[in-house]
């Protein structure tokens, strides 16, 4: 697979670890939410046939966080942006 | 009809026109006491065991392509019980018993061949590790038995005991290991289940569950609603497919694992062999194709189809293990759809909706548990309470901590 990073262009699967759904940029409040809603965020997943958003870390180059939107039918990269930008546009990280 | 050596002769001598289909195609009742939502090596074990051991009626599989099509005719066949923790090595050592018992119990020949299992050590703490898990099976009532260096040598003289990274300084030998043929099992299993009146419905794919007052009342089917007291799902990596049509959300992500077989070699690896630390395993197929693996792609993925990356890297591990495979060509790979467990063990348990059991999380251990896993969820169903050897298998031990860590990771290794 080959992954179009948005700053460094086509770049293979390779050299990127996986972390999973990109909703785990959505950590509820440690000050604020139950166990259960840390139980759901942490263990529980959508897990979809079709398209995903994930998690990509670009170790072996960067070190950038990418959400990558793929198919997990047919592992078609549908969408790339950096995961910096996502979690700015839901009002996390500052 | 059951099978027998005069059997075969005396169809010999007739030209084979006796034999028969193995099972039914029947049509679906409108309704049924219990659906099995799954045609795979687990819910036909599950029928089987439900029809035959609790003797209940009026039982449906399910199956949305054909039976058997699943990780059950995709896998690398390894029967073994060496796990250390006490929530899993009861379990399997209880599938391995079933496994030893299984062809005279359904009749069929699986083929079940106990040419022993070791996983090779490397350094002194992993020695120390695989003689606790080694006490751990004993203490279970399996077999376990360390190995020295110089008898690994006359078991497998060719592999590369040097190796600067992993020298090979022994291994953790389970001798009641080793290899079935995997789709007579899930054909044996068929066919016992056949026979006791369990209608499989192959074809039927269930695109809906109606569910009345925190109840089960049935599955919507491609072949029209079909009623049922209780439904069983067992359907491995499509387990968060499925399960959402009851609306819950699993601790499962679907990945991708793939195998490989060799062309066919002279007879030179007996048993079963595992090198944990190059990420392979190997066995020798009765064809002499080598049979083996490694890891998962490690992304979600519900493609039967894996990438060349992971093909390298187990081939590099088959190589640093044994280069003597290096001119052997491979004949061919596959994938198959793990449901992989956030902890990296299966779930066996009721869910909050009455009458919807589950039975899933098998990650890449689903083929050797297939009996037990049968067994366990025939009971859960028939008597709602656990089979003692699946008590710790529940939804709930990750809301209270009480996770099966037998490897300390599940569908993310998380060591980068």
């Amino acid at each position: 697979m080959i992954i179009n990073h948005p700053i460094l262009g086509p770049r293979d699967a390779q050299e990127f670890v996986y972390l999973g759904d990109a909703n785990l940029i959505n950590r509820p409040d440690g000050m604020t939410a139950g166990i259960e809603a840390f139980h759901d965020y942490l263990y529980n997943r959508d897990n979809p046939a079709g398209a995903h958003r994930e998690l990509w870390y670009h170790e072996q180059g960067d070190r950038s966080w990418l959400v990558v939107t793929r198919n997990t039918l047919t592992h078609e990269i549908l969408k790339v942006e950096l995961a910096r930008d996502v979690a700015k546009a839901q009002g996390r990280s500052k | 009809m059951r099978y027998s050596g005069f059997r075969v002769i005396a169809e010999a001598l007739t030209g084979h026109k006796g034999w028969k289909p193995v099972w039914r195609d029947p049509e679906p009742q409108p309704a049924y006491d219990y659906i099995i939502v799954g045609g795979g090596g687990h819910g036909l074990a599950t029928a089987y065991y439900l029809a035959k051991e609790f003797k209940q009626a009026r039982i449906a599989v399910l199956e949305k392509g054909y039976l058997g099509g699943g990780n059950v005719g995709r896998n690398t066949t390894i029967i073994r019980s060496n796990y250390l923790l006490d929530g899993n090595e009861p379990f399997y050592e209880f599938s391995l018993k079933l496994w030893e018992g299984l062809e005279q119990d359904f009749n069929y020949n699986a083929m079940v061949s106990q040419r022993g299992i070791i996983n090779l050590i490397h350094t002194d703490a992993q020695r120390d590790a695989f003689t606790r898990r080694g006490n751990g099976m004993i203490l279970n009532g399996a077999d376990a038995e360390m190995l020295s260096r110089d008898q690994v040598r006359a078991l497998y003289p060719f592999l590369n005991f040097d190796n600067a990274r992993f020298p090979i300084k022994g291994a953790l030998m389970q001798r009641r290991g080793g290899t079935v043929r995997h789709d007579a099992v899930a054909w044996g299993y068929a066919r016992g289940a056949d026979m006791r009146g369990v209608d499989l419905i192959q074809n039927c794919e269930v695109t809906g569950m109606r569910i009345e007052n925190g109840r089960i009342r049935g599955v919507e089917t491609s072949r029209g609603f079909i009623g049922a007291g209780k439904v069983g799902v067992a359907v491995a990596g499509s387990s968060s497919k499925v399960m959402a049509h009851a609306g819950m959300r699993l601790p499962i992500e679907s990945h991708v694992l793939q195998a490989f077989v060799s062309e066919g070699l002279k007879p030179f690896i007996n048993g079963v062999m595992t090198f944990g630390a190059g990420h392979f395993y190997v066995s020798q197929s009765d064809k002499g194709g080598l049979v083996f693996g490694g890891d998962i792609d490690g992304y979600n993925s519900y493609a039967q189809r894996g990438n060349l990356p992971v093909i390298e890297d187990v081939a590099e591990g088959g190589m640093a293990l044994m280069p003597a495979i290096g001119r052997a060509r491979l004949l061919r790979t596959w994938g198959g759809i793990m449901d992989m467990s956030m902890d990296g063990s299966p779930i066996i348990d009721k869910t909050h909706i009455e009458g919807l059991y589950f039975n899933g999380g098998w990650c890449y251990g689903g083929f050797k548990a297939t009996p037990a896993s049968g067994w366990c969820f025939a009971h859960l169903l028939a008597k709602d309470e656990p089979h003692k050897t699946a008590t710790a298998y529940r939804f709930d031990r990750f809301l209270k901590g009480l996770m099966i860590d037998e490897k300390g990771q599940g569908a993310q290794p998380n060591l980068h």
